[in-house]
């Protein structure tokens, strides 16, 4: 290697090491990070002997382990440039299919709970699988498919039960995964939730199908050409949104002793706002699940923090709306400016026709 | 002998027929230019020996023999890429992840079953593929979408070589370009002919077909019209056979 050559090389890494810590700077999980600990800051400084108990932080950390399972599925749909609108529904599926078959099976005994883990599960992968099908292959836009399986996972689960709540839970998935603690004081349904958060992170970050489903997301023209099989990568993205809705079902079921078919129409919805506020771009090609959960941490925060100050906890409602807002008006800034989207042009500031630039950089010619 | 020979081909979109029996040769370590008007059938003719379109009539032969270009993994197989006119990257992925686009590295062992990938190994060999080739790829880590258009150009043009061991096709890949990117682009073109590859690359601008190509083919109507050693031609004679004003004054 010559001189010049090794000094390009050593160039390479050296921009590389400091890009890394600005790319650090500017990963939105982040900023979403430090809002969040803002929250808790001044909610612990306004009630210091309310909100920084165990009993608080153990609720909140409850009131988010569901919702962090399906922000997993959530946020791979929504790095494709897809959506998943039915995961609410299919979480309700899921949960009257498993205790249906452990109510048959006589509900009790570890045997019956985990044939209702495996029953969930499937029922999500079934549905995941439809949505990942239409979406694919029969080129049906991802917020049709998914609102159309929405109404339906959700009526079938219905019809099957005629719109009541089934009970039939064993006692010892209740006892141990619903309210058990794993050690003192950590509960197993957060323990269960972070080790899927964790699994998830690992398949998206560390491994080819999540590179892939990055690059999906990015530009599914580009991984066409090079022989990516697009089709294939979006229906098992969709498949593991089932699933993990599926195991959100049964969850659900351990968490709430019962299936609760009326009390999911929003769950999706919440999700995806979850999703989008922690920096998962609904335009494809960039998010994490690390964000999703701190972006499904606030609300939930946010409404235990009011209650506790004495603030109508509806006000969440209004916060998370501008939230929502906010982090997806950052993102469209973002790819305008950034020119990271997939080759439209950059917005032209002009005032009354006049043009005033790019506000893009221009200056290739001068690197 | 051409290493890829392109025979009648024939491709019709309804009632446009964009190839009419279309002939094609490309030799290794030549840089082949392919020129013609708006509509004469050079990008269409180019998909269709990169395997991302299908052509209805007509043989396509590599080192002597007769293949079929289903898909572009096929046509990868031979050692042919292609250099789109809209480079085809993810704008979010970062330049060896681009490279590496579908052709990722895993790791071995148990961690490679889990889909894990080996990182360094796919960041050094980029390394030297941009070197080798002068690509001036500023970081490694940032997105591509991020970068100059002279930047990304360069991380196609390196990707096109780093698997395109006997035919690179690139279509318009100066189009977009000021001069100083304009000129590596062509230089990277000639490094990769001085390694025996043969470069087709698609162009409008005649100056830069004169200066940089060994052959000149000139589609017209979708057929090839002519045939010029570059080193013997001139501007005129290139735009009187892309307008076709030849075939008036010969039948004349």
């Amino acid at each position: 290697m010559s001189d010049e050559q090794s000094q390009v090389v050593t160039a390479l890494l050296a921009s590389d090491k400091k890009t890394f810590w600005q790319r650090l700077f500017h990963i939105q999980a982040l900023q979403i990070v430090a809002i969040f600990l803002v929250i808790c800051v001044l909610f612990s400084v306004m009630a210091p002997d309310a909100f920084l108990t165990v009993f608080n932080i153990r609720s909140i950390m409850m009131n988010t382990a569901i919702f962090a399972v399906l922000g997993v599925g959530a946020t791979l749909v929504i790095i494709t440039a897809g959506i998943d609108l039915s995961i609410g529904s299919v979480l309700v599926f899921s949960s009257v299919m498993s205790a249906l078959v452990m109510g048959n099976m006589g509900a009790s005994g570890w045997g019956t709970a985990m044939v209702g883990l495996v029953v969930a599960i499937l029922s999500g992968i079934v549905w995941g699988w439809i949505n990942g099908f239409l979406v694919a292959k029969a080129k049906v836009p991802a917020f049709i498919v998914t609102l159309g399986t929405m109404g339906a996972a959700l009526g079938l689960a219905q019809v099957i039960t005629g719109g009541i709540d089934l009970y039939e839970i064993p006692t010892e998935l209740v006892d141990a995964v619903g309210f058990g603690d794993l050690v003192s004081q950590v509960p197993t349904l957060v323990v269960i939730a972070i080790v899927i958060v964790i699994i998830g992170s690992f398949v998206l970050h560390q491994t080819r199908f999540g590179l892939l489903t990055y690059a999906v997301g990015s530009n599914p023209e580009a991984c066409r050409r090079v022989g990516i099989r697009v089709d294939r990568q979006l229906i098992w993205v969709y498949v593991i949104s089932g699933l993990t809705a599926g195991i959100a079902g049964w969850l659900s079921l351990a968490f709430y002793q019962q299936t609760t078919i009326g009390a999911n129409s929003m769950t999706g919805l919440t999700v995806v706002s979850g999703v989008v506020i922690g920096g998962t771009s609904l335009f494809g090609g960039v998010g994490t699940i690390f964000g999703t959960v701190i972006g499904l941490l606030i609300p939930v925060t946010l409404q235990a923090g009011f209650i506790i100050i004495g603030v109508q906890s509806y006000w969440q409602g209004v916060v998370i709306g501008i939230f929502l807002i906010g982090a997806v008006y950052l993102d469209s800034m973002r790819r305008s400016r950034g020119g990271r989207g997939s080759g439209r042009k950059p917005r032209r500031l002009s005032i009354g026709g006049v043009q005033l630039g790019n506000t893009t950089q221009e200056k290739e010619g001068v690197r | 002998m051409a290493i890829l020979e392109a025979r009648g081909i024939v491709r019709t979109y309804g009632q446009v027929v964009a190839l009419d029996g279309a002939d094609f040769d490309v030799e290794a370590g030549e840089i082949t230019a392919l020129i013609g008007d708006n509509g004469a059938g050079k990008s269409t003719l180019i998909r269709i020996l990169s395997g991302t379109e299908q052509s209805e009539g007509g043989t396509v032969s590599f080192e002597g023999n007769e293949v079929t270009l289903a898909n572009p993994r096929e046509a990868a197989s031979l050692g042919i890429e292609t250099v789109y006119q809209d480079l085809a990257l993810c704008p979010h992925l970062d330049p060896v992840q681009n490279l590496y686009l579908g052709r990722e590295v895993k790791r071995r062992g148990f961690l490679g079953m889990l889909g894990m990938m080996d990182r360094k190994t796919m960041r050094g060999r980029s390394v030297d593929t941009f070197t080798d080739l002068g690509a001036t790829v500023r970081a490694l880590s940032e997105p591509v979408g991020m970068m100059s258009g002279g930047q990304k150009q360069s991380i196609a043009v390196s990707r096109a070589s780093a698997w395109g061991s006997k035919v690179v096709f690139l279509d318009e890949p100066t189009a977009a370009l000021g001069v100083v990117q304009t000129a590596h682009v062509l230089d990277l073109m000639r490094r990769l002919r001085d390694r025996g590859i043969g470069v087709v690359f698609i162009s409008h601008s005649m100056p830069e077909v004169l200066k940089v190509s060994d052959t000149v083919q000139v589609l017209r109507r979708g057929r090839k019209v002519a045939t010029y050693r570059a080193a013997e031609s001139n501007i005129e004679e290139l735009v009187g056979a892309m307008t076709g004003k030849f075939d008036e004054e010969g039948a004349a």
